[in-house]
């Protein structure tokens, strides 16, 4: 079994924290802010980014849990965080609850006759009720914390896997992907569909988030230093930015040959499409490369905020949800004129950072109070979460 | 956003090409009414003086006690107007609650009974609020298209409405992307209903967020819908007036 090791990379952190952001302002609907956002730009988006950095780190944590405490205490404690996340989504399911019951009672206009038929699943709020607790109710924007739930109660398991056999874990893990695009796995939803992000799918992001932090990233580290890769990666990137650029102007689209376009689409997200995570993994090596693990500025009061976020993601994950409903209802009920966008966005962002700072400085007097905890036992888990 | 987005870039390009001017209001966003690919059996009909079109759609097709005043109509006026001389008829197959696969029996039963040169087909919204499956609403797209081109028919897809007050209750965005890729891999004209009224949202034009129960400023929208619609399928069908023939 390797040691895990024992220093938390801050580029995590801070990726996640960036990632969050962006997730912010993509859920804000009709944010202008959200154009610099990297979807509009690419195959992939901020969720990839959430997933594969969210695996890193339960490996990172629970790992070390599990080489000192055994199987059973790390399997309880990602439970626990599981619960945590549910808990946290019933919580936001409240809030789109009262949002949609205020919609209903304010809103009304023939033009839309069509989609306010949206909101007769009102009349029977104990089966959709009941089917949010099932989690199979799918609110929109709210699809990332049901697949990080169940991707956690899967977990225990494939870290005990990947402790043991990594490389095995990980061939496990595409294997499962493979078989759920040969057999259409997929979980469904109520009242029609399925869920929005395929667990069977995007589990592999996640283990391979958790390979990587397992020594994985290491034995990568020749192909991710390649010059070879790196530019393979660049030209992909230049690829997806193109095709990217057809979606926006109409008139770019007779540049791409009908080969391409009929391979190409559709780009599965519910699937975690292979174009998607080629993108996410040729923007992981860019990045790698630009942002060394021992960059200076990593401590730099700049990042801080970014780094910030990403330690208590959970919190800013669901408080983002939150703002992005407030958001709208800013743009709806009083202007959505450009500055006031401009306003909301950095309102969020800036609510998220002091909230962040909050739960890092209640974690802090908690932890004093029951006594300081040996540093050399967990340096790595100073305000941070899986 | 998306529309901003785009007008930044079309003017950035210089693409803001001269195009006959929808009059009023609504011309703000002509630009955004594109038309890279042709549509040569429209085209054919248009030099034949008989232009049949069916309209295929769900709840946003039609306007709640006033169809007259709802946009199939209002195309079929505008229609009138730039092509003197030619017959046209808009024939609406409209019902609230359709999916895209609900629609390709209707699509199929009309291309039948009317051979119409042209099937506008609104999709998206319905699809959206059930959270249908992505590949079945592609598939179900793909197969209705299919089917309109082995009858002779060309195709022009309609992407949901912009709704600002249920924008947070019902998730557009995959399915209006899927349509876009729909659109490109068949070569044919998408008219992004959507872009076009958040502009109009944008520049103050309309104001969607109104609560009403009075029909005016939908019958409004809905002209002007019927009005860029109409400068799309005639600039498309242009392009084939002087013909390449038989092309596709």
């Amino acid at each position: 079994m390797p040691p895990v090791k024992t220093e938390r990379d801050l580029r995590l952190d801070l990726f996640r924290g960036i990632a969050l952001w962006l997730i912010f302002l993509d859920h804000i609907p009709s944010n202008a802010v959200s154009w610099i956002t990297i979807r509009n730009y690419g195959f992939s988006d901020a969720t990839e980014i959430f997933v594969f950095i969210s695996g890193y780190t339960a490996a990172f944590v629970y790992g070390r849990a599990m080489q000192a405490n055994g199987l059973v205490v790390a399997g309880a404690r990602i439970l626990k965080r599981a619960w945590q996340i549910y808990i946290a989504h019933i919580f936001l399911f409240a809030i789109y609850l009262a949002e949609i019951g205020y919609v209903s009672q304010t809103f009304d206009n023939p033009l839309y006759s069509e989609e306010m038929g949206i909101l007769n699943f009102m009349q029977h709020p104990d089966i959709t009720i009941m089917q949010a607790m099932l989690l199979k109710f799918k609110p929109v924007n709210m699809d990332v914390l049901p697949l990080y739930i169940v991707l956690l109660l899967g977990f225990t398991p494939a870290l005990w896997l990947l402790l043991r056999a990594p490389t095995i874990a990980l061939a496990s893990s595409a294997l499962l992907y493979v078989l759920m695009w040969q057999f259409d796995w997929s979980v469904p939803a109520y009242p029609d569909g399925t869920w929005a992000f395929n667990p069977f799918a995007w589990q592999l992001l996640f283990v391979f988030g958790a390979w990587c932090a397992l020594g994985g990233a290491k034995r990568l580290s020749y192909w991710i230093n390649s010059p070879v890769v790196l530019a393979a990666a660049i030209a992909y990137l230049l690829f997806a930015f193109f095709i990217a650029m057809t979606w926006y102007i109409p008139k770019l689209g007779i540049y791409v040959p009908h080969v391409v376009s009929d391979t190409i689409y559709p780009i599965d997200k519910a699937n975690l499409d292979v174009l998607r995570i080629a993108h996410f993994l040729s923007l992981a090596v860019v990045t790698v490369r630009l942002v060394p693990r021992d960059w200076q500025a990593l401590k730099s009061p700049i990042f801080r905020p970014a780094i910030i976020c990403g330690q208590h993601s959970l919190e800013v994950f669901c408080l983002g949800v939150f703002l992005s409903f407030a958001g709208h209802f800013v743009f709806t009920e009083i202007s959505d004129r450009l500055p006031v966008q401009i306003a909301v966005s950095f309102a969020g962002i800036a609510i998220m950072v002091g909230a962040a700072m909050l739960v890092s400085w209640y974690r802090r007097i908690e932890r004093g109070g029951s006594g300081p905890r040996p540093p050399a036992q967990m340096p790595g888990l100073v305000g941070g979460d899986a | 956003m998306r529309a901003l987005a785009l007008v930044a870039l079309a003017l950035l390009l210089g693409q803001t090409a001269a195009r006959a001017e929808v009059p009023g209001v609504c011309g703000v966003a002509s630009n955004l009414v594109d038309s890279d690919f042709g549509l040569a059996l429209t085209a054919k009909a248009i030099a034949k003086k008989t232009l049949t079109i069916v309209v295929i759609g769900a709840g946003s097709s039609t306007l709640p006690g006033a169809d007259a005043k709802a946009y199939p109509a209002r195309l079929q006026a505008a229609l009138t107007t730039q092509l003197p001389g030619v017959e046209v008829k808009v024939h609406a197959d409209v019902k609230p609650g359709r999916t895209a696969s609900e629609s390709i029996k209707p699509i199929i039963s009309e291309l039948a009974a009317l051979h119409p040169a042209l099937i506008v087909w609104q999709a998206g919204t319905v699809d959206a609020m059930r959270s249908v499956d992505l590949d079945e609403f592609s598939a179900a797209l793909d197969k209705g298209i299919d089917a309109a081109h082995a009858a002779g028919s060309d195709v022009v897809l309609i992407n949901a409405q912009y709704s600002p007050r249920t924008e947070s209750i019902i998730a557009l965005g995959t399915y209006a992307d899927n349509m876009r890729w729909v659109a490109l891999r068949h070569d044919i004209p998408l008219f992004d209903r959507y872009s076009i009224m958040k502009l109009w949202g944008e520049l103050g034009t309309f104001d969607f967020t109104t609560a009403t129960k009075k029909l005016d400023m939908a019958e409004h929208v809905h002209d002007c819908i019927g009005q860029l619609l109409a400068e799309l399928v005639v600039s498309a069908a242009k392009s084939f007036m002087a013909p390449p023939p038989g092309v596709r």
